[in-house]
């Protein structure tokens, strides 16, 4: 009886079903998908675990008095203040927001053009294949942190500039993925059949040739939402990014440079403004990490029935 | 390559046209004495406002002539700049890129050796974990616990004892390099206090990036032991350890080839490293460049990593074919 039925289950289901399977064997996996779950859950919840003092502008993290010296952790401030008494755990908890946000754009940006021109120089080919790819080794030649800073000053800092630039400059990784995806594909018998009857170019691309090949962009975008992250965290870092106060971690740790040490009585006093936002954004990054490890050890079909 | 470098040039000055032209005049003076009445004519005088290719054409003459601009940040011309700021960033590359590719070889060989071992997680761990902290965090931590806590390893790169050796007339700069020109010269304490102040930017650079080596390492090992002469060489008797360095020697074919790469990411990871430790390379020189809105500074290094990083493409590219044979270069 059984085995009817896994006769009868669709291969895409089983395929499904030996994937998650796989997924879930991994302990680190667990670990990466736990994180990223947790905050999520804070992002969601951000307007209830932190109320905004002005629901307009939630990313403004409020606080009480100019005083330049962080405050320890109190009642108050669960987690301390930064420099001009900007309380941490608000900061937090509505950074998180910020950091999906960035990562989610970003990639999801990326990703698009990435797929659109990748597709345009897989699929066709000659002359259009030949321009997009020197392009794309032009991305890939120039050093990505110092561009992006180069670009950022150019058009203005903020945070939505990094949005622009890290997308501006992003988009190459998935091109050239998907081109190389796409030319095993497109000589196959299937897309022949399709295309000797009649299919259009573009029924094509996205009914056969997209569907057999996304699968590697998609593993590579879930390892980059961390990087990304990270990226623009250490333009923020630098002072490119969001202005003091904004609920931005890389913003947040930048404010704490001049408080690594602390008074000579007590030289390890303000270990709360270094290590509490710096620890948050590299949890972050590293629950995305471990997805987008486990991602590829799973889906890879060279890599996972070893 | 002069293709690439072409498009990257191309891209450089896309950017640089971004700017106002009130703001590009700097590229192309050499001093910082310009009256605010001068601005428009200088405008003028350079053609900041002719169309586009004109202006690419005679911004690239003036790179091949060596002009880069006046530096605001560092208050010379930006060539000037980089004579002073170069030897800095440089001197902690070339300490960190052998550090980084020895530890991350050898960790790599011990994961993949011990496959599926307590060693093995614990090295892939250690990976991931360098994978994913933020450089400007681990740094301020590092800063934190040994110069906060412990009093030891002060940011900056020389003391100020140091610098009165290093600028007192009598030190003969041969090569620009602290340590080096401080053996030259037989100062004993200047090349301590130098190396004394690489010691934690080093350790820095050592657990982040020696991440990616090690998982090359790992797996071209692994495949390097799975082939057919180590499981003769096996059972014939031959043991593990002598087993291991034949494999390890095959295995490292394509780690060595990306160190071009490594050396040249590094240089451009400056920009942070520098700014935690404030050591006065051209990474911090850019940081402040970036937040004063030093256009001509900002530009050229951006071209001259650029230019880098062509350069360690080529040579990785070299090196691909010269190693291995299947590959010949068209």
């Amino acid at each position: 009886m059984a085995d009817l039925r896994e006769q009868t289950q669709h291969p895409r289901y089983k395929e499904f079903l030996f994937s998650a399977k796989r997924f879930l064997k991994n302990p680190l996996t667990i670990i990466g998908l736990v994180i990223i779950l947790g905050f999520a859950v804070v992002a969601i919840m951000a307007p209830m675990l932190a109320p905004p003092e002005n629901p307009e502008q939630p990313f403004k993290i409020p606080h009480t008095g100019w005083r330049s010296e962080p405050s320890p952790p109190s009642k108050v401030h669960p987690l301390g203040t930064l420099p001009q008494q900007y309380d941490i755990l608000y900061g937090i908890i509505w950074g998180t927001r910020s950091a999906f946000r960035i990562g989610f754009l970003v990639v999801l940006a990326n990703m698009l053009i990435g797929i659109i021109l990748g597709a345009i120089a897989g699929y066709f080919g000659g002359v259009i294949d030949e321009i997009i790819m020197r392009i794309t080794d032009m991305f890939y030649a120039i050093p990505y942190l110092v561009m992006a800073m180069a670009l950022v000053i150019a058009i203005g800092r903020g945070l939505k500039s990094i949005i622009i630039v890290l997308t501006i400059l992003g988009w190459p990784t998935y091109t050239r993925i998907l081109r190389s995806e796409i030319l095993v594909v497109r000589e196959k018998d299937f897309i022949q059949a399709a295309r000797a009857s009649g299919a259009s170019h573009l029924r094509i691309i996205f009914q056969h040739v997209l569907t057999n090949t996304i699968y590697s962009v998609l593993i590579v975008a879930s390892m980059n939402i961390g990087i990304t992250v990270l990226y623009a965290a250490a333009l923020s870092f630098l002072g490119l990014g969001a202005d003091t106060g904004y609920a931005d971690w890389g913003q947040m740790v930048s404010t704490c440079r001049n408080y690594i040490v602390g008074p000579a009585d007590n030289r390890l006093a303000y270990w709360y403004v270094v290590f509490t936002p710096g620890f948050v954004l590299a949890l972050f990054v590293l629950g995305w990490n471990l997805l987008g490890d486990a991602a590829r050890d799973v889906f890879d079909p060279k890599l996972r029935r070893r | 390559m002069i293709l690439v470098l072409f498009g990257v040039s191309l891209m450089i000055f896309g950017i640089m046209m971004l700017f106002p032209p009130g703001m590009r005049v700097a590229i192309f003076v050499q001093t910082d004495k310009i009256k605010p009445g001068q601005i428009d004519a200088l405008i003028a005088r350079y053609g900041l406002d002719d169309p586009a290719p004109v202006q690419y054409v005679r911004w690239i003459k003036s790179v091949f002539q060596g002009d880069f601009g006046y530096s605001i940040t560092a208050q010379a011309p930006v060539i000037e700049g980089f004579k002073r700021f170069f030897p800095i960033t440089l001197e902690l590359v070339l300490f960190a890129t052998p550090l980084i590719i020895l530890v991350g070889i050898r960790l790599g060989t011990l994961g993949a050796v011990h496959k599926d071992k307590p060693i093995d997680h614990g090295t892939r761990v250690f990976a991931i974990i360098g994978y994913s902290l933020p450089t400007f965090w681990l740094g301020l931590l590092l800063l934190m616990i040994f110069y906060g806590y412990f009093g030891i390893f002060p940011p900056g790169y020389l003391s100020i004892k140091g610098k009165d050796i290093l600028f007192s007339p009598e030190f003969k700069r041969y090569t620009r390099l602290i340590t080096i020109d401080a053996i030259l010269n037989w100062r004993w304490y200047l090349f301590w206090d130098a190396l004394y102040h690489l010691i934690l930017p080093t350790i820095n650079l050592v657990m982040l990036q020696s991440a990616l080596i090690l998982r090359l390492t790992r797996s071209s090992m692994l495949e390097s032991l799975g082939q057919d002469y180590i499981r003769t060489a096996l059972a014939k008797g031959a043991d593990r350890r002598t087993v291991n360095k034949h494999a390890r020697r095959n295995a490292l074919l394509p780690v060595v080839t990306i160190a071009g790469i490594i050396f040249a990411s590094l240089l451009a990871g400056m920009v942070i490293t520098e700014t935690i430790f404030n050591r006065q390379g051209i990474g911090l020189w850019m940081a402040r460049a970036a937040i004063l809105l030093d256009v001509p500074a900002i530009m050229f290094n951006v071209l001259f990593l650029g230019v880098v990083f062509a350069i360690a493409n080529l040579i990785v590219d070299i090196l691909y074919a010269y190693i291995d044979p299947r590959i010949h270069l068209a």
